[in-house]
């Protein structure tokens, strides 16, 4: 027994090493490819979503859509090179990036402080912020309106349950664990709202009769951009003046108009999409 | 419930999308076993070694393997090897990797059980015959241990093509990432997708992991 327990410490210890000499940062040297070599080797590989339907998706014959993959299309035009798409999951988008086994990631993602310390982000694409929908009958408009008793319905471990115990405790929350279960008990009526992703809220209004996005716009307003390794200069200044030209030719507004209009609708169009790289107001914010 | 949603199966090649994806991960644990059986034989005899340090240093590779989830270990394969060593391997080669360390350890825990049930007696009798030590292992110690190892083997496999369904988080995508991408694919036409096409996922994993686990179950009644 207690050769076994010692066995058991010794695997544990070394199972520890090994995880933090993995940890530390990368001994190799520069992980990534340059514009240049991406060019001369005549492929690009793009992480991007396969089941973050519409953003990124396969389709019935097994080929790439989505408004991630539109830009990402076009910038494989742009480049002149064949595009080797991988399916990415949330978790492992940075992790591809620091080993150098994508180029870029066009999966839906969020540009916040904690990443931008691990990967470079080019210029932003797309806004996100927190939404709250409720039944027309009775509109929350601000969060005022959400009365002493009453109930807003939130999915555990979004951003949007965080902002919300966060900037507003006494709002009363009620939490369910998958958005299958949280639609059920918005519709049953359980809660006076929904807070989520406006995408999400929005999706939802359009989808389902009777409902109201009281407020679009919740919260502080994240971008979704292109992320690239760190330190890939050369690739993160194509990929920001080509962000830039193609919002010259209101290209992510078609982008929007061929990916994104049959879900959210004409009217949040100017609320989703970044032209340019230039959010709405803050200008220098894209910097 | 209008729908179970098995007609999305029908779309495009979305039916031939999920057999490739199948393939994928069978063979992903079809070459890992093979593998996995020829070197766990190998570890199944060094932990039945003489030597204590021999022993221990088995004993922790096994341990390692039961206490890293095998997501933590192809990460570090996947990853790992390319941030480290600036080694780039193909995501299915990684994936082998980490099957077969993981199934050489179960293999060689498997041999070394079925080694020390084999009766001293079979030695003895093996060395009155005359056999030097590795003619009893070759033709008197082996051909009985394989036979008991064989059925609790296949249960390995079975357990292996099951847990290829990880190895989405290195961007191969197999059978239940097809289905994932079918069911968002077809959101909003078929909200009952779900349900239909993880159904036939569930039909593809008994169709192959059943006949296996019978041959397994008829193989120990005929050779226990």
């Amino acid at each position: 027994m207690k050769k076994i327990r010692k066995n058991t410490i010794i695997a544990a210890l070394t199972a520890l090493g090994l995880g933090a000499a993995l940890a530390s940062p990368a001994l190799a040297d520069e992980s990534f490819r340059t514009l240049d070599e991406i060019k001369e080797s005549g492929t690009i590989n793009i992480g991007v979503f396969s089941d973050k339907s519409p953003f990124g998706y396969v389709g019935e014959n097994g080929d790439y859509q989505g408004y991630d993959v539109y830009l990402a299309e076009h910038l494989g035009e742009d480049l002149g090179v064949e595009i080797n798409y991988v399916s990415t999951e949330a978790a492992n988008r940075i992790e591809y990036l620091q080993t150098g086994k994508v180029d870029i990631i066009l999966a839906n993602f969020t540009v916040t402080p904690e990443r931008a310390e691990e990967v470079d982000f080019a210029l932003p694409y797309m806004n996100v912020a927190l939404g709250v929908v409720s039944p027309e009958d009775a509109v929350i408009e601000s969060l005022d309106d959400i009365g002493e008793d009453d109930q807003v319905i939130v999915i555990s471990g979004t951003t949007a349950e965080t902002y919300l115990v966060k900037n507003n405790p006494e709002i009363k929350l009620q939490k369910y664990d998958a958005y299958a279960e949280a639609k059920t008990a918005f519709e049953n009526g359980n809660g006076v709202a929904w807070a989520n992703d406006n995408t999400e809220v929005i999706a939802f209004s359009i989808e389902n009769e009777g409902y109201v996005v009281g407020i679009p716009s919740l919260g502080s307003a994240d971008t979704i951009a292109p992320a690239v390794t760190k330190g890939n200069e050369t690739l993160l200044n194509w990929l920001n003046e080509e962000i830039v030209a193609l919002g010259e030719e209101n290209f992510f507004h078609a982008d929007y108009e061929a990916t994104l209009l049959d879900t959210y609708g004409a009217d949040y169009e100017d609320t989703l999409v970044i032209e340019g790289g230039a959010v709405a107001g803050s200008e220098t914010e894209a910097e | 419930m209008q729908s179970l949603g098995i007609d999305v199966l029908l779309k495009g090649s979305n039916f031939l999308r999920l057999l490739t994806g199948l393939w994928t991960a069978v063979r992903i644990s079809l070459i890992s076993v093979a593998i996995s059986i020829a070197l766990g034989i190998l570890a199944g005899m060094l932990m039945t070694s003489k030597s204590t340090l021999v022993k221990v240093l088995m004993r922790v590779y096994l341990e390692i393997v039961r206490i890293m989830p095998q997501m933590v270990l192809l990460f570090i394969v996947y990853f790992g090897t390319t941030r480290v060593f600036g080694l780039n391997l193909e995501a299915e080669t990684a994936a082998i990797i980490v099957f077969t360390f993981w199934g050489t350890a179960e293999m060689g825990d498997l041999v070394r059980g079925a080694l020390i049930s084999i009766p001293r007696i079979q030695y003895e009798s093996a060395a009155a015959l005359g056999m030097s030590e590795t003619a009893a292992f070759r033709y008197v110690i082996l051909p009985q241990t394989v036979r008991r190892l064989i059925p609790l083997s296949i249960n390995l496999i079975t357990r292996m093509i099951k847990t290829t369904s990880l190895v989405m988080m290195i961007g191969i995508v197999e059978v239940l990432k097809v289905g994932q991408q079918i069911i968002e694919a077809n959101r909003k036409t078929s909200p009952n997708a779900a349900f239909g096409v993880f159904a036939v996922v569930f039909l593809m994993y008994f169709l192959i992991c059943w006949p296996v686990s019978r041959l397994a179950a008829r193989l120990e009644k005929r050779w226990a």
